[in-house]
């Protein structure tokens, strides 16, 4: 395997062929935010928390840390105007749904994101799809998935699996940015797992 | 039809179609693309087939391929239509009544029917012959021509016209880097919209290193008043299929797919008959006209989503998943379909490819400017005379297009501007008309050449709920994976709906211009990247509009439905009844000489009193931005006599 | 729909997973809509996890999960009949049929849905009725139009 040699952020830097960005970057202490990211799984691409400015070919572009493969020669930025800027408002749009997560939270302190500068949906999923890509990855149930899409996409966990391997695994549960993994599961259960949709509401 | 191997064998065939048929035999071309079809084409087909049995012509007719559908020749505004052979006489807007008329007097008796030819420009003259309509005229049809000449579902049709003679060309007189090397040369850009060389994108596609590599027509064809690749697919099948056999032969793929829009059903139809009609004959399988290449097409439907169209997504859905789309690089030229090499190109893309073979790399070039060579289909829709297709060389202006070929804005309106690019395009103004269309010169003003789609806008559209009307249309569409594109689109239609309805408040444009910027830079696909084109662009042009919403809850067309009332003017309203019965929310009082007034409370601001009232009247006021009058005592009401009170 | 049914359209394209959506086209077509049960059947036959099926079936437009009415009817709102004025089509077909887009009446005779564009953008606006193409409709002839259907 060659070795790359790329610039983050002023330092030069000494990358394997066929990482990314984020791991080059992580391999020198850079820390790039992520929400969507987890080691065990394929980088996904959807949060774009981890946007940076690449210089290539004469020209600056923006892509996703988490997927870009590192090359020789490249210039990358991992701050700058332009990537706090979407980071910003990437933040201040996911802060909407889930005012209360703290990895949100967390990072709105660094960009300077507002939480209340967009009127609440409170979905509470921010859509990272850390659950879904565990469940087919890694447990290789399927027992979560999305549906639909757009504005309305979902994660949703499958009744006729989800009943039936959930119970012994869990493991999704603490990856949720903002618990709503944890929440969803509940409600299905109460609602729609087999045998229980006879049981009587709770008495008020 | 027999399996044809070898050149020889082709051009034996290709004969004896030709001497089958005689030139001067009658024949009547209808056509029954799907937009003449929806104007009743297959009524007026039966009824020509009904008159030639009556007045005994059937021997003297030729009926079958003939009369049956041929594809769109693109002048839908004028449909249905067609053209008799070999005099080129083009009858439009045709009826089953004239049926018997144009068999008894146009075939029996050589006289052409006036009241069916074409009017213009001066208003007694008429033109006889197809070519001469000016429509036509100052279009350059080297693809879309011969669509009314035939059959779709006729293989014969395709042969007779000199099909496949490119195909041979390639395979049997060149190796595939020579055939690269002519596409290269022709400088053709991919017609998709991103105008991408695409003898580059194949040189990529065939330099990857792997045995197995695919193909792709990409009808899927999605922006909304874009429907060339219908018209192609439909009406002319073969002329992609051959386009893609060379491409595929030039690459090294043995395997291609063609992904058409479920929408299009007859596209289906007809591809659907041209690849069993090529397997049949030997142009797809094995060993393809002795040339040793081997290649087989199938083809797929798409199911209802705009994101398809993007090629990462339309690889997700060829491979049977969620059109969700994926992060460039890699490209599919370099990991594409189930992780091969992937070379994927619009229809019409693939259709210029045997005209580039059969004339010449020099011959394209000729033709349209600099940097963008060959010609382009554009659907010419919206405030438009003549709407329809129109195949122009790259460099024609915007105005020649709109006027000379389009014959200006209808009803005497003011033209306001032209949307080009669809979803991820730009409104070009009035100030840009002179400038020369190509790939470059609309980027500059703003806007993009896109797959085609070119909607002409008048002085009654409202540039504030066109920008709303994208965005509406993309909130359904974006597939949701990535928070710029999702969350973006979602915000700026908040915002844009807000503004419709009056609720604009200060700073608002402001906020638009920074949600576009992150959803442009950040999103995953250019789907997300150019949603906040229409957006940018009617900003950039039509400000003062967006600021007459938010400052003074006007909206200058009238249209946006919450800031316009209707006032009925009692000096000029006869009290005729017209609206009040045409009503649909009855909120409407008074009778027979009694004015009308219309109740604020129950109208719904639905406009048909604005379209009813005779325009002798002209009794009804649109408002926007001012007070409504109160009604006039109901005592001032009564109409005496034949004048008012 | 039955399974023998289901499971002639899956061998004719070879089990293949890849095909899955044209699989469900092609269900969708005979049988109107995709009940659990039909959806089930695919899932095994083909091997693939509940949750793909699920995702594509909500994702594209084309699918229903409902049973369709007995006519379909599909009201164009691309651009160039939106300029020529396809939202009061749509409004005067909603009041007409007392549904709104994606809803079957309840006494399944109509289904409605909008289509981005079907490519007649020149005789805007468009509706299809069980694929009967009607162009240049005024909002006024959508009741005559749709009369014609029991």
């Amino acid at each position: 395997m060659s070795e790359i040699l790329l610039q983050i952020d002023g330092k030069e830097v000494k990358a394997a062929e066929g990482m990314t960005i984020l791991e080059a970057a992580q391999s020198v202490g850079v820390t790039i935010p992520t929400l969507c990211h987890l080691e065990k799984l394929t980088p996904y691409g959807a949060c774009r928390i981890c946007t940076v400015e690449v210089d290539i070919g004469g020209r600056t572009s923006l892509f996703p840390s988490c997927l870009y493969p590192v090359a020789e020669g490249l210039v990358v930025r991992t701050r700058s105007d332009r990537v706090d800027r979407i980071r910003k408002m990437i933040l201040e749009w996911q802060l909407a749904h889930a005012p209360d997560s703290e990895q949100l939270k967390d990072l709105a302190q660094i960009y300077g994101a507002d939480k209340d500068r967009f009127e609440k949906e409170p979905a509470f999923c921010i859509l990272c799809g850390l659950c879904v890509r565990y469940c087919a990855e890694v447990k290789k149930k399927y027992a979560v998935g999305f549906n639909d899409r757009g504005p309305r996409r979902e994660i949703a966990f499958v009744v006729e699996v989800a009943s039936k391997e959930c119970w012994n695994c869990k493991e999704c549960f603490p990856l949720c940015p903002t618990s709503y993994a944890q929440a969803a599961y509940v409600l299905t259960e109460a609602l729609a797992f087999p045998g229980r949709s006879s049981e009587p509401l709770p008495a008020e | 039809m027999p399996r044809i191997n070898s050149p020889a064998e082709l051009e034996k065939f290709r004969k004896d179609i030709l001497s089958k048929r005689d030139p001067k035999k009658p024949c009547i071309a209808v056509c029954t693309g799907t937009g003449c079809l929806a104007l009743g084409a297959s009524k007026v087909v039966a009824a020509i087939k009904e008159e030639i049995k009556k007045q005994g012509l059937e021997s003297k007719v030729k009926v079958e391929a003939d009369i049956r559908e041929t594809g769109c020749p693109g002048f839908c505004e004028r449909g249905p239509l067609l053209v008799i052979y070999p005099e080129e006489i083009c009858y439009l807007q045709v009826q089953p009544e004239d049926a018997k008329e144009i068999i008894s007097q146009t075939i029996l008796a050589g006289n052409v029917v006036d009241r069916l030819l074409y009017t213009g420009p001066k208003p007694d003259e008429k033109i006889v012959q197809e070519s001469e309509i000016p429509f036509y005229k100052n279009q350059k049809r080297l693809l879309i021509g011969n669509n009314i000449r035939m059959d779709p579902k006729s293989i014969e049709d395709y042969l007779a016209a000199g099909g496949y003679r490119a195909l041979v060309k390639a395979l049997c007189e060149n190796t595939p880097e020579q055939v690269l090397e002519l596409v290269k040369k022709a400088e053709l850009r991919g017609r998709g919209g991103a105008g991408f060389p695409a003898g580059k994108k194949w040189e990529f596609t065939r330099n990857s290193q792997d045995e197995t590599k695919y193909v792709v027509v990409n009808a899927d064809e999605g922006d909304p008043g874009a429907f060339m690749d219908r018209a192609l697919l439909e009406g002319n099948p073969h002329s992609v299929l051959e386009g893609l056999l060379i491409g595929a032969y030039a690459i090294g793929a043995n395997e291609g797919f063609i992904y058409v829009r479920q929408e299009y059903p007859l596209a289906v139809e007809n591809a659907t008959i041209a690849i069993r009609q090529a397997e049949e004959s030997g142009f797809l399988g094995k060993n393809i006209l002795g040339s040793g290449f081997d290649f087989n097409v199938h083809l797929h439907q798409g199911a209802g989503a705009f994101v398809c169209g993007e090629e990462t997504a339309l690889l997700m859905s060829l491979e049977g998943k969620p059109g969700e789309p994926n992060q460039k690089p890699p490209y599919p030229a370099v990991k594409g379909l189930w992780g091969k090499p992937t070379n994927i190109n619009n229809v019409e893309t693939w259709a210029n490819v045997p005209l580039i073979i059969n004339k010449g790399a020099e011959f394209f070039t000729s033709i349209g400017t600099e940097k963008s060579k060959g010609t382009k289909i554009f659907s010419l829709v919206g405030k438009v005379n003549n709407t329809g297709l129109v195949e122009v060389p790259m460099g024609i202006t915007l105005k020649d297009i709109i006027y000379e070929i389009g014959g200006g804005i209808p009803g005497g309106k003011k033209f306001k501007a032209v949307q080009t690019g669809g979803p991820s395009g730009g409104c070009i103004p009035e100030e840009h008309l002179d400038i020369k269309v190509d790939f470059d010169e609309l980027a500059k003003v703003g806007a993009i050449m896109g797959s085609g789609g070119m909607i002409v806008m008048d002085e009654d559209t409202c540039m504030v709920d066109v920008a709303k009307y994208f965005l509406n249309f993309l909130t359904d569409e974006s597939c949701g994976k990535c928070a710029p594109c999702r969350e973006g689109i979602r915000q700026m239609l908040k915002i844009l709906t807000n503004i419709s309805k009056g609720k604009g408040k200060e700073g608002d444009v402001e906020l638009l211009q920074e949600m576009a910027e992150i959803t442009r830079d950040a999103s995953l696909c250019a789907l997300g990247g150019s949603a906040p084109n229409p957006v940018l662009s009617t900003i950039r042009y039509f400000r003062g509009e967006y600021e007459a919403h938010i400052n003074e809850g006007k909206c200058p067309a009238f249209v946006c439905k919450d800031l316009i009332s209707f006032y009925i003017d009692p000096e000029k309203c006869t009290a005729c009844m017209i609206c009040l019965r045409k009503c649909p929310a009855d909120a409407i009082i008074g009778g027979k000489k009694q004015i009308h007034v219309i109740d604020q409370e129950k109208c719904t601001n639905c406009g048909t009193c604005y379209e009813v009232c005779p325009t002798r009247f002209a009794a009804i006021r649109r408002l926007s931005g001012e007070p409504v009058p109160p009604p006039i005592p109901e005592e001032e009401r009564t109409i005496v006599g034949a004048s008012k009170k | 729909m039955d399974n023998d049914q289901i499971d002639r359209i899956i061998d004719k394209h070879q089990n293949d997973a890849s095909s899955l959506i044209q699989i469900l086209l092609e269900i969708q077509r005979e049988h109107r809509w995709l009940p659990k049960a039909v959806i089930e059947r695919v899932r095994e036959k083909l091997d693939v996890p509940l949750s793909r099926i699920q995702h594509i079936v909500t994702f594209y437009k084309a699918f229903s999960l409902i049973p369709k009415g007995r006519h379909e009817i599909h009201v164009c709102t691309g651009t160039a009949c939106h300029v020529r004025g396809a939202p009061r089509l749509l409004d005067s077909v909603q009041d007409l049929t007392g549904i709104k887009p994606g809803e079957t009446d309840m006494d399944l005779k109509f289904s409605l849905e909008t289509v981005g564009c079907v490519g007649c953008c020149a005789l805007g606006p468009v509706m299809v009725v069980d694929g009967e193409y009607y162009g240049k409709m005024a909002p006024a002839k959508s009741e005559k139009v749709l009369i014609n259907y029991d």
